[in-house]
């Protein structure tokens, strides 16, 4: 996925719009997989990091 | 473009997130585990009459359990540096000094963004208290997250008093509104744990988002140093 979205990105590096608005897309992923999906197996395995980091757990 | 913006979040926050779960390990971790011995009804007190030690034992270091721990503190850090690295590298092409220095006021407005403005109202929670259902104070998490970001970037870019009109609006909105909240409490876990594990999150909180900001700062503009002189050659 991150592959694509770099050969994507590099197609139109002349704003650098589209990169930046893919990393911070990426970045939310990172953040609502890791700490919000509520699938027991993920809030499990991050469950002390999410009490820790304030984030709403259960 | 899109390799030194990923390049310098994965970074940025591998080095902050790595850092933050060692302390969280050791600051956080026991306050977290002594609530659970509350919450699973090991130990129980009542108010003035508590028989319950202040100081019992805790289970030690768990390979498994703070590994993953470790390795999720690292990730959420990384996934805030995308999006720091992002919002600096705008910033950037707008006309802002972006380096180590500048990155901790960056830090710090993180810090504000995704911990302080959602903790004023959904205070970090310990293990066994009493919340409102979790969609809905994801839901709120979210929103109150998103508008003190807005906020914290009208507070630093605006040249007009409208911005900052604003951002006192988005800042104090999300309160204003309130929070999902339980109908009643019926939390075990006595309040001296409750009131420390919150402090200890923000605390820890604030020192993860100065570090972060400022290895963001950091490394962005090395990488941005980097390409400038690949391109001049």
């Amino acid at each position: 996925m991150i592959v694509k979205t770099a050969s994507t990105a590099q197609a139109t590096s002349a704003s650098g719009l589209v990169s930046v608005i893919a990393i911070a897309a990426l970045g939310l992923g990172v953040i609502f997989v890791a700490g919000h999906v509520q699938a027991a197996a993920l809030h499990d395995a991050a469950h002390d990091v999410r009490h820790a980091t304030g984030f709403p757990c259960h | 473009m899109f390799t030194r913006l990923l390049t310098s979040a994965l970074f940025a926050g591998a080095a902050a997130g790595l850092i933050i779960a060692l302390v969280q390990l050791f600051f956080v971790q026991p306050v977290l585990l002594h609530a659970e011995l509350y919450e699973g009804g090991d130990l129980v007190h009542f108010g003035t009459e508590s028989t319950a030690s202040a100081t019992p034992e805790l289970p030690g270091f768990d390979a498994v359990r703070d590994g993953l721990s470790i390795i999720f503190t690292m990730l959420i850090y990384s996934g805030y540096a995308m999006i720091l690295v992002a919002l600096m590298s705008l910033a950037e092409s707008r006309g802002a000094a972006i380096d180590a220095r500048t990155g901790l006021i960056w830090g710090v407005a993180g810090f504000v963004a995704v911990h302080l403005a959602p903790g004023f109202t959904l205070a970090p929670e310990v293990p066994g208290v009493a919340a409102a259902d979790v969609y809905e104070r994801q839901i709120w998490w979210f929103a109150t997250v998103l508008t003190a970001a807005i906020a914290m970037w009208l507070i630093a870019f605006s040249r007009n008093w409208a911005g900052w009109g604003a951002a006192v609006v988005l800042l104090l909105a999300p309160h204003v509104i309130g929070a999902p909240e339980p109908e009643v409490f019926t939390g075990p876990v006595p309040t001296e744990i409750g009131a420390l594990f919150a402090s200890r999150a923000l605390g820890t909180g604030l020192a993860a988002w100065v570090m972060l900001g400022a290895f963001a700062g950091f490394f962005w503009s090395r990488e941005s140093e980097t390409t400038g002189q690949a391109q001049t050659v």
